[in-house]
């Protein structure tokens, strides 16, 4: 029952969350204080150094993202904190804010001074409104302390605030240029690509979009990266959260080192499947994931062991289905969650969607042919590598990794 | 510019740094197929039609969005990208109300000349087409959402050439549209009905108003006089739905087709347009002389019209109260024609044959008429004319010449410029400066007040006084001038605002595939008529000497106010935002 570890997780019920002066009784902003007597650019070398990869999906290497986003000439920027968490099956980050506000915070004020940014931006979905108090007073405090607002701890031009954006519900707002749109106002349906965000985000604006975890992570690696790189194998540092879910017998957020096996995740801390049964198939990363057989459990918790079992961390979330749920059953549901949240305006992924859903009806119907089957994949296929947002790209991951993994399901009867 | 090398299908080729992949694929005669994209409007990559491969990429890239680079090799004709391209195409098509036998785009569609070039003869896909009905209930507009392919180039013509966003996104996933706010009848929105939006789809979602049976049973009724006038703006574009070489000039040919379509007199509304001159030089005279309201702005276009009544009412004293020169020319065919020709009124039936869908709305308007007749009895646009020029069968290109009727067929070159932004303002200048020098102007072109550019500003001199000008078309500039009016901060004494980009020549009734390129052919065929011309200022027009000397009096006298002014009034929209 050891097994997971506390790096992210150091400060959980370890103070009041609505103080922070117990906050500072046990360290916080060390990392803060530290962080202001540094350059930007090592700050950004010591994230890189503990291979730290962006946790809300993309895995991007976030050391680089700091350095390019430094790079970016414009003295007007904008750090982001992508507190969506619209994936289903993910509720890491929700953990987080609960938790540990504040170390939330200083994460986004130790961004805030690298990137040399004077706004930071928290948006969170609408269904976590019950912790915007928390978020309300972390940053009511912290203006009252010093750690916001102008000449922060006394460093000449380190003016910076942090503002609470709620979402209005929509899945897309997770991605990056439709979130920015939703706090502008407008409606949450993604941008074209160029231009990027890191150059042209949020009003126009230099923005650096980071997940709650990501930004979490960033005190205690300045405080003690070499705890954190302490953890997980050579090629893979660290410790992540995961969401397990679905048919465990304690679904939770536990914080793993990486390296870690699908099995001991699932068995010892998720307590395993309930009633014992079969594993039908094991989701990845929330719905835009890939799936695998329960073949995958031996699989070390790696970006790269998971990668070749066919499948990713992604958000972090693990979603175990047991032998009850059939796998066209489980792709039907999933499907359900694409057509409903797709914002629609590209058409790959807003006909894409509407014709994989009749197909798949036609799947579970057993009424399909083969030609049936090909179309199947060839759109999901061109949903994957013509849509526009990383929605559309990857809503049909499961449906092309169950044509792999179990081919018996589309046979034509 | 740098210049960059890339190959495309394997072709090498040396472009400039900035183009997209689809203009480079240009550069080697390759149109690689788009649905969404327009060359005036922003690019927004929604289709995915034009998906290439990008050697390198794991996805397939969008080549109207995607920049070149150096060293880049795309290939268009690989069995992937045409494989995806088709199936983006089918799915778009599954979701398409597809009944071109009866659409108004037959022929000339985008959507149609795709699936022709992909032979899609054997569509995989169910048709999922929600059938919605079509709004047929404005004036000029009629929208079919299930023929809509969400392409949003309407959305952008409106918000981006007129600033106005009537039409918008709505709705997500396959219940995604474009449509107007709550799916309101255009004409209770913010839309000013310049057709912008009609000319930039490229299917039949969005047409204008088809009034050709209305035209085909005046002509057909033996007791009708049925007479026609054709604005400057046309006899530049009709030539295009024909295929003739862009922006040819076709005046003679289309008297000619007009005239064999059975309309009893051929006239012209640059007749009227220097009426208008007279009227509203006249006017600027009097406003500068005794103090009314200034800037004095031009009045000619509809659509710029309904702008100041629906988002600047409060400014309506700054419109010149003159009538367009449809409105004029309607004016006088049901009073001064009448008294001319001998022929009841009542029996006369008039056609304007007009770049402008708004042009419909304008002569709708109750005050638009006398004695219970309308002045204009049906509007056509350009693509209704030449779709009744096609259904008579006549080989247009090949037609003889004719000539204008009299005693409304004679146009001067201040006339013919009225089609093309700031043509209006010179030809005021060219008869304001000699009324009031009482001096010959020599040099009769107005550089200043030429060419495409969003907004020109002049200062003429007369007669010692100098007086500050500018001219705007397009209502997204028009709005930048109305704001600083409003605020009072501008000098202008005299402005001209025209609603659509380029003036009427880029209006929103003119031939599909309307270019800012084929917009300034068009503007500089309009000055070649000009210059072509004996006579370039209005107050030199015989015909206009002779309504005035027998009819009318002087300009702006006691009968061109009844006939020729009008009076503008707030109108309401159903929503704000
Ligand atoms: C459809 C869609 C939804 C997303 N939702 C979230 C989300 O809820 N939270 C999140 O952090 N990232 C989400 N992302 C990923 C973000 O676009 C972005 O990559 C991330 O916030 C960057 O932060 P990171 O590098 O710290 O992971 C989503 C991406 C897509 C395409
Ligand atoms: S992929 Fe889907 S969610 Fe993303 S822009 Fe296209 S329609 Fe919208
Ligand atoms: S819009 Fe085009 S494809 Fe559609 S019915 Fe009309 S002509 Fe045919
Ligand atoms: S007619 Fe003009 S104002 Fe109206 S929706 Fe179309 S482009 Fe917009
Ligand atoms: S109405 Fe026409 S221009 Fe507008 S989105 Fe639909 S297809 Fe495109």
């Amino acid at each position: 029952m050891t097994k997971t570890v506390t790096f992210m997780t150091r400060n959980f019920n370890k103070y009041d969350v609505m103080s922070i002066d117990e906050y500072i009784a046990i360290g916080g902003f060390t990392a803060l204080k530290r962080a202001i007597t540094m350059d930007g650019e090592d700050i950004a070398r010591e994230i890189a150094a503990c291979q730290v990869k962006g946790r809300g999906g993309a895995a991007y290497d976030m050391g680089k993202k700091w350095s390019q986003a430094r790079s970016e000439k414009n003295p007007e920027k904008v750090i982001v904190c992508n507190a969506d968490e619209g994936e289903p099956c993910t509720f890491k980050d929700r953990t987080l804010i609960q938790n540990d506000p504040f170390n939330l915070l200083e994460g986004m004020i130790i961004a805030g001074y690298t990137m040399k940014a004077q706004n930071g931006y928290i948006y969170m979905r609408e269904e976590y409104s019950h912790l915007r108090p928390i978020l309300l007073n972390a940053i009511k405090q912290a203006n009252e302390k010093g750690y916001l607002g102008k000449n922060i701890l006394g460093v000449e031009g380190f003016d910076y605030q942090i503002h609470l954006y709620s979402g209005a519900g929509a899945y897309v707002c997770g991605e990056g240029t439709a979130l920015v749109e939703s706090i502008e106002g407008k409606a949450g349906r993604p941008r074209m690509k160029p231009p990027y965000i890191k150059q042209c985000g949020l009003y126009n604006l230099p923005t650096c979009v980071q997940n709650v975890e990501s930004l979490s992570l960033v005190a205690g690696i300045l405080n003690n990266g070499d705890t954190y790189k302490s953890y997980g194998p050579a090629d893979c540092l660290g410790t992540k959260l995961v969401s397990v879910a679905g048919n465990v017998n304690r679904p939770g957020v536990y914080e793993i080192p990486f390296g870690m096996t699908v099995r001991e995740i699932i068995y010892d801390l998720a307590g395993g499947v309930q009633g014992d049964r079969d594993i039908r198939l094991i989701q990845f990363g929330g719905a835009s994931g890939k799936i695998a057989p329960a073949s995958v459990l031996d699989t070390p918790y790696t970006y790269d062991d998971l990668k070749g079992a066919g499948v990713g961390v992604g958000s972090g979330a693990i979603l175990v289905v047991d032998e009850r749920t059939s796998v066209i059953d489980f792709l039907t549901t999933t499907q359900q969650f694409f057509s409903h949240e797709s914002c629609g305006q590209c058409a790959p992924c807003r006909e894409g969607n509407l014709h994989i859903k009749l197909l798949l009806q036609k799947v579970k119907a057993g009424t399909h042919t083969a030609s049936d089957v090909k179309l199947l994949k060839q759109i999901a296929e061109t949903m994957m590598i013509t849509s526009l947002c990383g929605l559309g790209q990857a809503a049909q991951s499961a449906l092309l990794a169950a044509m792999k993994h179990f081919p018996q399901t589309f046979e034509v009867k | 510019m740098a210049k960059i090398n890339i190959k495309i299908n394997n072709i090498p080729l040396e472009v400039e740094e900035g183009m997209t992949i689809l203009q480079a694929a240009k550069l080697i005669q390759v149109d690689i197929p788009h649905l969404c994209y327009h060359p005036d409007q922003s690019v927004r990559g929604h289709c995915r039609v034009c998906s290439v491969e990008v050697v390198g990429g794991r996805k397939l890239m969008p080549a109207c969005a995607t920049k070149v680079w150096e060293g880049m090799e795309v290939f268009t004709n690989t069995k992937k990208v045409y494989d995806t391209q088709k199936l983006l195409l089918e799915m778009i098509l599954a979701n398409h109300k597809q009944e071109c036998l009866t659409c108004q785009r037959n022929g000339n569609c985008e959507l149609q000349n795709l699936s022709k070039r992909f032979n899609l003869t054997s569509p995989k896909l169910p048709n999922v087409v929600e059938k919605l009905p079509v709004e047929n209930n404005a004036t000029c507009i009629v929208r079919d959402l299930s023929k809509c392919v969400k392409c949003g180039r309407c959305a952008k013509a409106c918000r981006e050439f007129q600033g106005i966003e009537a039409i918008s996104y709505t709705g997500r996933s396959s219940h995604f549209k474009v449509m107007s706010a709550f799916g309101e009848n255009l004409e209770k929105t913010d839309c000013i009905l310049c057709g912008q939006c009609t000319a930039a789809c490229p299917v039949g979602a969005l047409v204008e108003k088809d009034d050709t049976d209305k035209v085909y049973e005046a002509l057909q009724d033996p007791t009708k006089h049925v007479i026609v006038q054709v604005a400057p703006a046309v006899r530049v574009a009709l030539g295009d739905a024909f295929g003739m070489e862009k922006a040819s000039i076709v005046t003679s040919k289309m008297v000619t087709a007009l005239r064999r379509l059975g309309f009893d007199q051929v006239f012209d509304t640059n007749f009227a347009a220097d009426v208008t001159i007279m009227e509203e030089g006249t006017e600027l005279l009097d406003r500068v002389q005794n103090g009314g309201t200034l800037p004095m702005i031009t009045s000619c276009s509809p659509g710029w019209i309904n702008f100041m009544e629906k988002h600047y009412p409060d400014q309506l004293a700054h419109l010149s109260t003159t009538k367009s020169p449809q409105q004029i020319f309607g004016a006088l065919s049901k009073t001064y024609y009448p008294k001319v020709s001998g022929i009841d009124a009542k029996d006369i039936v008039t056609v304007s044959i007009m770049p402008c869908t708004a042009k419909k709305y304008e002569a709708a308007r109750p005050e638009m008429g006398r004695d219970g007749m309308k002045d204009v009895d049906i509007v056509l646009t350009t693509r209704e004319l030449s779709r009744m020029i096609a259904t008579a069968g006549f080989d247009f290109a090949e037609l003889p010449d004719d000539d204008f009727d009299a005693p409304m067929g004679i146009g001067t070159g201040a006339g013919a410029i009225f089609g093309a932004t700031g043509g209006v303002m010179e030809a005021a200048l060219r008869t304001v400066y000699e009324v009031a020098t009482g001096k010959e102007l020599v040099k009769v072109e107005f550089n200043d007040v030429r060419g495409y550019e969003g907004i020109k500003e002049s200062e003429v001199d007369l007669n010692g006084t100098k007086v500050r000008i500018a001219v705007a078309h397009g209502l997204k500039n028009a709005r930048v001038i109305m704001d600083a009016v409003r605020a009072g901060k501008c000098d202008y004494t005299f402005i001209e605002i025209m609603a659509c980009p380029g003036g009427c020549i880029g209006g929103g009734g003119q031939p599909i595939k309307t270019t800012v390129d084929i917009k300034k052919m068009r503007m500089d065929a309009l000055y070649d008529i000009d210059e072509s011309l004996p006579l370039r200022k209005s107050h030199e027009n015989p015909q206009v000497k002779e309504v005035y000397d027998n009819f009318l009096g002087k300009p702006c006298g006691h009968l061109s106010h009844d006939l020729l002014h009008t009076t503008y009034q707030k109108v309401d929209k159903k929503y704000t935002f």
